[in-house]
């Protein structure tokens, strides 16, 4: 490694004025393509974002030959972002204009536009390279956090944070714009108008993230840390907050990372280690993460088989004539009743046991309720007939199939709803008889 | 022909074609609608029933024609319409909660930047229990089964104390207690003098639902009360041959 511990804390935590100005610069980048990032996946445009990018190089390069051609100094950034943002608006018209008027699809539009447009600024871009000071455009394609300087930090963090404001401002009609847009007509609201505004927030944080990200990868600071976010959150204003908290988190490991890296194109960094934070969020966010979900599938077949296991066992000793009396049952016999395999009845043995939900008996091929245990299936018992009684009484489903459909719906009911059907249906009811043959 | 449009009618349409690309979809319509009626749009796929609709509430251009709300453009009464468009025209693992959506319907009044506070949520809530999910408020959309999804719509709706309702197949895909929800509200909006317009698909639950039906096929074949109009006759000129389809109507129709 060609830097050292006392480097990397140096620049992470911005003790020089130079990586101050760059970290910064690109985390308020972030946060910024963060939060309209976020309305941009949400309207289900995210591709557009690629199209306007790639699609400034062309403006670069044509403003930069301009400007050089009429002896003024080419490499005048705001002439150069200007140039830019036009292109890029050009592109996009383009791309909509061809949706318009022909019947491609939009994918067909979209990879169309994005390489005619790509492929003439890079055709330009080699006519104008030997041009003085043409050495630096190619800067823009790759992203060069270094050459930033304070006013270009100035510039970047003014555009922003005005991103942020506006999207946060608006809130209420992007959303409605994103969620249903003919609703959104049919109440008055300017569609159009909010799409256009839409458009030049993605516009602004495109540009802006040029120079440091580089036009072929500012477009994953729209993406990445949106779809992140979502992984964390159902609502959408937590959804913005999160997104632009790890655009910025992104930014700034990602800027700091590329100062320490002399040689690397600070784009490629930050695409990095804003795709570390989405796999953590991927695997671990807390409403649609694998992990989570995988735990609650776990969770609910556990908790499906602990009721299937004692509602099986007290259906066996309900076989034996006379009232109801807790007693071993050989394993054979439970086999028998449901469709499991002798390995996963052993599983759901040792769940119950570990629940000491089980007694130990002499005999290890039967299985003995403890006293709780048989409380418990008792419950679950009366619980599944309630729910098939209700059924049968309330929907027309034909007995035959109740059983099926109950022990899916029987898992979702809560006790309150249980509480009710006692009520409805059978006042001082003890167990109900199962009303078909079990 | 001379058509009368009485301008104290929630809904007239005049010489309304929509027309895709050349080819119409609806031509030559005449509607004049009166108020305080539950109005069945009925015909076959591809009717252009939807087409009506979105044309009526500037959703689309008309290629000729008007439509007006209470004997004005829809730009000017928009205010007196409330729109449920089809439930699959929205994706509903959008990140928000059925409440949110419902207050959506408090937003034309709220105006540009103002956000929704605990007046609209109360209203909101409101028309929440009013279709029978109060209880369902704070869940994610995408947890909802799709009649408790259409009930939504209908709630973001009620939550804009609309005089007029467009409702674009209300009754598509949803279970039995959300049909009668539906239906149930339907009449209380009618008690207080609502007109609602339904795109329908049911042509065996026409008579019982609605008092006044639009048979539409591209054109307007017949428009009046449901008593009047849907007959053997105009359903065979709405239908065409589609005799299978007709005879279990016919059998509805009798059993009714």
């Amino acid at each position: 490694m060609p830097f050292t511990l006392d480097d990397f804390l140096r620049v992470l935590l911005l003790q020089d004025y130079n990586t101050q100005l760059v970290v910064g610069a690109t985390a308020l980048l972030g946060l910024g393509s963060g939060v309209v990032g976020s309305l941009l996946l949400l309207r289900k445009r995210s591709l557009m974002g690629d199209v306007l990018s790639h699609a400034t190089l062309p403006g670069i390069a044509l403003a930069f030959a301009i400007l050089t051609s009429l002896g003024g100094a080419g490499k005048s950034l705001p002439a150069l972002l200007g140039g830019a943002t036009l292109s890029g608006l050009a592109g996009v018209a383009v791309m909509l204009a061809i949706r318009r008027t022909t019947r491609l699809r939009d994918d067909v539009a979209m990879g169309f536009v994005l390489s005619v447009f790509f492929g003439t600024g890079v055709a330009i871009l080699q006519m104008v390279r030997n041009l003085p000071d043409a050495s630096g455009l190619m800067s823009f394609v790759y992203g060069k956090t270094a050459s930033i300087v304070l006013s270009d930090f100035t510039f970047i963090a003014t555009v922003s944070v005005a991103a942020c404001a506006v999207s946060i401002v608006l809130l209420k009609e992007f959303t409605l714009l994103c969620f249903d847009e003919s609703y959104a007509a049919s109440q008055g609201w300017p569609v159009l108008l909010l799409d256009v505004l839409l458009l030049g927030l993605v516009t602004a944080v495109t540009v802006i993230g040029l120079q440091s990200v580089g036009l072929i990868l500012v477009i994953a600071f729209l993406i990445i840390p949106a779809a992140a976010a979502r992984f964390w959150t159902e609502r959408l204003g937590v959804m913005l907050v999160l997104s632009g908290i790890i655009g910025a988190f992104s930014g700034w490991l990602g800027a700091s990372l590329s100062a320490l890296l002399q040689d690397t194109p600070a784009g490629a960094v930050i695409v990095i280690a804003a795709a570390s934070v989405f796999l953590v969020s991927m695997f671990f966010g807390t409403k649609r993460g694998i992990v989570p979900r995988y735990l609650d599938h776990r969770h609910l077949q556990r908790r499906v088989g602990r009721q299937h296991l004692l509602r099986s066992v007290y259906e066996v000793l309900e076989g034996d004539a006379g009232p109801i009396a807790n007693h071993p049952v050989p394993r054979g016999e439970l086999l028998a009743h449901r469709s499991w395999t002798p390995h996963q009845l052993k599983q759901l043995l040792s769940l119950a046991r570990r629940e000491d939900h089980l007694e130990s008996t002499a005999d290890p091929d039967s299985i003995l309720l403890s006293e709780s245990g048989f409380g418990e299936a008792a419950r679950i018992t009366r619980n599944h007939r309630l729910w098939e009684l209700y059924l049968i009484r309330h929907a027309d489903i034909a007995p035959s199939h109740v059983d099926r459909d109950a022990d899916m719906v029987e898992h979702i009911l809560g006790p309150e709803m249980v509480r009710e059907l006692e009520r409805e249906l059978a006042p001082d009811l003890q167990i109900p008889a199962s009303p078909h043959r079990i | 022909m001379h058509h009368e449009h009485p301008p104290d009618y929630p809904l007239t349409v005049h010489d309304l074609t929509v027309a895709y690309q050349r080819k119409p979809v609806i031509w030559d319509v005449e509607l004049n609608i009166p108020e305080g009626k539950l109005v069945g749009i009925v015909g076959p796929n591809g009717a252009g029933k939807s087409t009506l609709i979105k044309a009526c509430l500037d959703l689309i251009p008309k290629t000729s024609g008007w439509a007006h709300i209470y004997g004005k453009p829809y730009r000017a009464n928009r205010h007196l319409v409330g729109y449920v468009p089809q439930r699959e025209s929205v994706d509903w693992d959008f990140p928000v909660s059925a409440l949110d959506v419902v207050a959506m319907g408090t937003y034309r009044r709220l105006g540009w930047f103002r956000r929704v506070g605990r007046k609209q949520r109360a209203a909101a809530m409101e028309a929440l229990e009013k279709v029978g999910i109060g209880s369902l408020a704070h869940r994610q959309i995408s947890q909802l089964s799709g009649g408790q999804q259409q009930r939504v719509f209908l709630a973001r709706a009620l939550a804009q104390d609309a005089r007029v309702y467009f409702m674009d197949e209300p009754f598509a895909a949803v279970d039995a207690a959300t049909e009668q929800a539906i239906v149930t509200l339907l009449k209380e909006l009618r008690e207080r003098g609502r007109t609602c317009l339904v795109v329908h698909h049911d042509l065996a639950t026409v008579g019982e639902y609605f008092d006044w039906t639009v048979l539409l096929n591209m054109r307007v074949v017949a428009s009046g009360p449901t008593a009047e109009v849907f007959t053997d006759d105009n359903l065979r000129k709405t239908y065409g041959g589609r005799l299978a389809l007709l005879d279990r109507a016919a059998n509805a129709l009798t059993r009714s």
